[in-house]
């Protein structure tokens, strides 16, 4: 477990690495913070005292050993915009993204389990068909369209749901779910429902059936647990794919989440507060990982014996 | 229409259809024989002949595109009461299914689910059937793994399936299988996939098991020898009918059918080296081409217009022995003229 662990931690090193430098150099290349912070009639004197002060004067290899060296101490560098530390704001817009995520990840597994066992325990019933054409459509509607059509009848037309931002009733909450949910929601139907149809029709099931094991035992106990493995790969992507899409949806919405706080930062040139919430993102998708190969373990023997070898 | 209180299965004119996107096709056709307790009948034919597909049938497992389509299956259980499975409920036959009527499938390697420690797997017949508690269940599973020979069953009860041999997962589902004393058992080409040696260790187990237990045991396999060796009696079955019925001694002594005496001849006993080894010429009809008239007409060394006309009913050969044939005569009196071919 503790070696699995260490193995995992040193193979995804590199390429956190790699994320970090490509953020650092591609936020270089928007362009001079100078030009956005300061007045627009501010002299060269000024601009290059603004620049040493942050550092910005320096080579880029400069820059970048210096961030380097303070990541390594923990230490992320702060926001031009607020002066505040970059982490700090990161993990405060963090929680709202987790929300967020997390709420639809859970509805996607619940609704695809229900949808797809149902139309794989009747394949080419009426319900299998309808089933596989819904999912299909959900999988296929871009989520920015979803989003604006949503606001637009359930916001403005009938006005009985906010347009943006979050208050205190969990009404704020239903657009920006309903728009994330979706995609994986309908992709994961369909994938639950192959797994379930290729289960419901194997060897074992047979056997249990045999036993005298009714519906609900055949489906729940045997088919389900081996129709887990490849459903919680594509909903580990698909999971990947919700912090991700967060930017989309959360700059619709106005939700503050971390989605909203890179696209912010990018538009002002804020390389520290970037920096940090892309680390933030790039971190917790590594840790998704980690837990989805630690769930593969847990659900099948064969797994786990295949690790300890 | 059998009295015996030993019978235990009573099959009777069983039809099971296959529905294809072009045709229905009839994969077992008026199917009729019975399986007495402490006795095994052997289900004898060549893969395809609908061998499989009347066990599946009978245990109530059949893929969904296949369908009973006439005919009764009646069970007698412990107390016996008679059941008809083709008209019970899908509730009554869950009741049966595992208590009564216990299953071996062919494919020992694939049949046990691969996320469950084969204790649950064991112990899933008395938590369904006898509402044991886990811990209950759990002891039977171990009790039940002791006696179909599992080493150190107290810690392999939490072992899975992929941990064991193929003989070893035999065994598995063969306890599975007669956990509950069921009155009959279906053995499903129980040993195809073993080697020899593991073979005869699974049948003598079987063996031991059918009279312990008194239960009737249908034996479906394509092996000869294990049907000599195993079965009281034969029923050999050809293109989803049956041909040839009764004792295994006189069935194989004196065919009553020309395909009986075909899988007879193809088993190379008596050959000598060099001497080239007998066959059936051609192949078995598709389903979907099956002759009108005799099915194994375009075959048989003996067809002739009759058989081309008209299907032939089962009739008595001697007492006890049934064959669906128009020359069962022949079928014998050919035998004889080989036999003295051979020992010349």
């Amino acid at each position: 477990m503790l070696t699995f662990l260490r193995k995992r931690a040193t193979t995804s090193l590199l390429p956190l690495v790699a994320v970090l430098l490509g953020v650092f150099l591609l936020a270089r290349m928007t362009g001079d913070p100078a030009a956005l912070y300061l007045p627009e009639n501010a002299t060269e004197a000024q601009k290059e005292t603004f620049r040493t002060a942050n550092g910005l004067d320096l080579p880029v290899w400069q820059q970048l050993l210096d961030y380097l060296g303070g990541v390594v101490r923990l230490d992320f560098g702060t926001s031009l915009r607020t002066g505040e530390p970059a982490a700090e704001m990161a993990l405060r817009a963090f929680p709202a993204t987790l929300q967020l995520a997390l709420t639809t990840m859970v509805l996607a597994v619940v609704i695809s389990i229900v949808i797809g066992s149902y139309a794989a325990y009747r394949p080419n019933s009426l319900a299998d068909r309808l089933a596989s054409f819904m999912s299909m459509t959900a999988a296929s509607v871009p989520d920015f369209w979803l989003a604006i059509t949503g606001v637009w009848i359930f916001a403005v037309m009938l006005g009985v749901l906010p347009t943006s931002g979050v208050d205190a009733s969990m009404l704020s909450w239903v657009l920006p779910i309903a728009t994330l949910l979706f995609r994986p929601a309908g992709v994961l139907t369909q994938v639950v429902r192959g797994a379930m149809v290729s289960a419901l029709s194997a060897p074992y099931v047979r056997l249990a059936r045999s036993k005298g094991a009714d519906s609900r035992r055949v489906v729940t106990d045997h088919a389900l647990r081996n129709a887990a493995a490849p459903a919680l790969t594509v909903a580990g992507d698909l999971a990947v794919g919700l912090v991700n899409g967060a930017v989309v949806v959360e700059s619709i919405f106005g939700w503050p989440g971390i989605g909203k706080l890179m696209i912010d930062s990018i538009l002002q040139r804020d390389f520290a507060v970037l920096q940090a919430a892309v680390l933030l993102t790039a971190v917790t998708i590594f840790v998704l990982n980690v837990v989805i190969d630690l769930c593969y373990a847990l659900l099948d023997a064969r797994v786990r014996d295949k690790a300890l070898v | 229409m059998n009295a015996d209180p030993r019978v235990a299965l009573d099959v009777d004119g069983l039809d099971v259809d296959i529905h294809t996107p072009h045709a229905v096709l009839r994969a077992v056709d008026s199917v009729s024989f019975q399986a007495v307790r402490g006795r095994t009948v052997a289900l004898l034919g060549e893969s395809g002949c609908g061998k499989s597909m009347t066990a599946t049938a009978i245990a109530g497992v059949l893929d969904p595109v296949a369908e009973v389509a006439g005919g009764s299956i009646r069970l007698s259980d412990g107390a016996g009461r008679v059941t008809d499975l083709v008209s019970a409920s899908a509730k009554e036959r869950r009741e049966l299914a595992g208590k009564d009527l216990g299953i071996v499938f062919q494919d020992a390697l694939t049949a046990l689910n691969p996320v469950y420690p084969v204790g649950t797997q064991l112990a899933e017949p008395f938590r369904i059937h006898r509402g044991l508690s886990k811990r209950a269940a759990r002891r039977e599973a171990i009790e039940l793994m002791r006696r179909v020979g599992i080493p150190e069953p107290e810690t392999r009860v939490d072992a899975y399936p992929h941990q064991f041999s193929g003989g070893m997962r035999q065994r598995l589902l063969i306890a599975i299988a007669v956990a509950l004393s069921p009155s009959v058992l279906l053995a499903d080409e129980p040993t195809t996939a073993l080697d020899v040696t593991v073979q005869a260790q699974i049948m003598s187990l079987l063996r031991d098991l059918r009279e312990e237990r008194d239960m009737a045991v249908v034996l479906i396999t394509h092996d000869l020898a294990l049907v000599f060796e195993q079965a009281d009696r034969v029923v050999v079955m050809y293109a989803g009918n049956v041909v040839e019925e009764g004792p295994v001694d006189d069935v194989f002594g004196s065919p009553g059918h020309p395909y009986t005496r075909g899988l007879l001849d193809s088993v190379p006993v008596s050959a000598e080296r060099g001497a080239s080894l007998s066959s059936i010429g051609g192949a078995p009809p598709e389903l979907s081409a099956i002759p009108s008239g005799c099915v194994y007409q375009d075959r048989c060394p003996l067809v002739r217009s009759l058989c081309r006309e008209q299907r032939p009913t089962a009739r008595e050969v001697s007492p006890g022995h049934r064959s669906a044939c128009h020359f069962p005569d022949e079928v014998s009196s050919e035998e004889a003229n080989r036999s003295v071919e051979v020992t010349r």
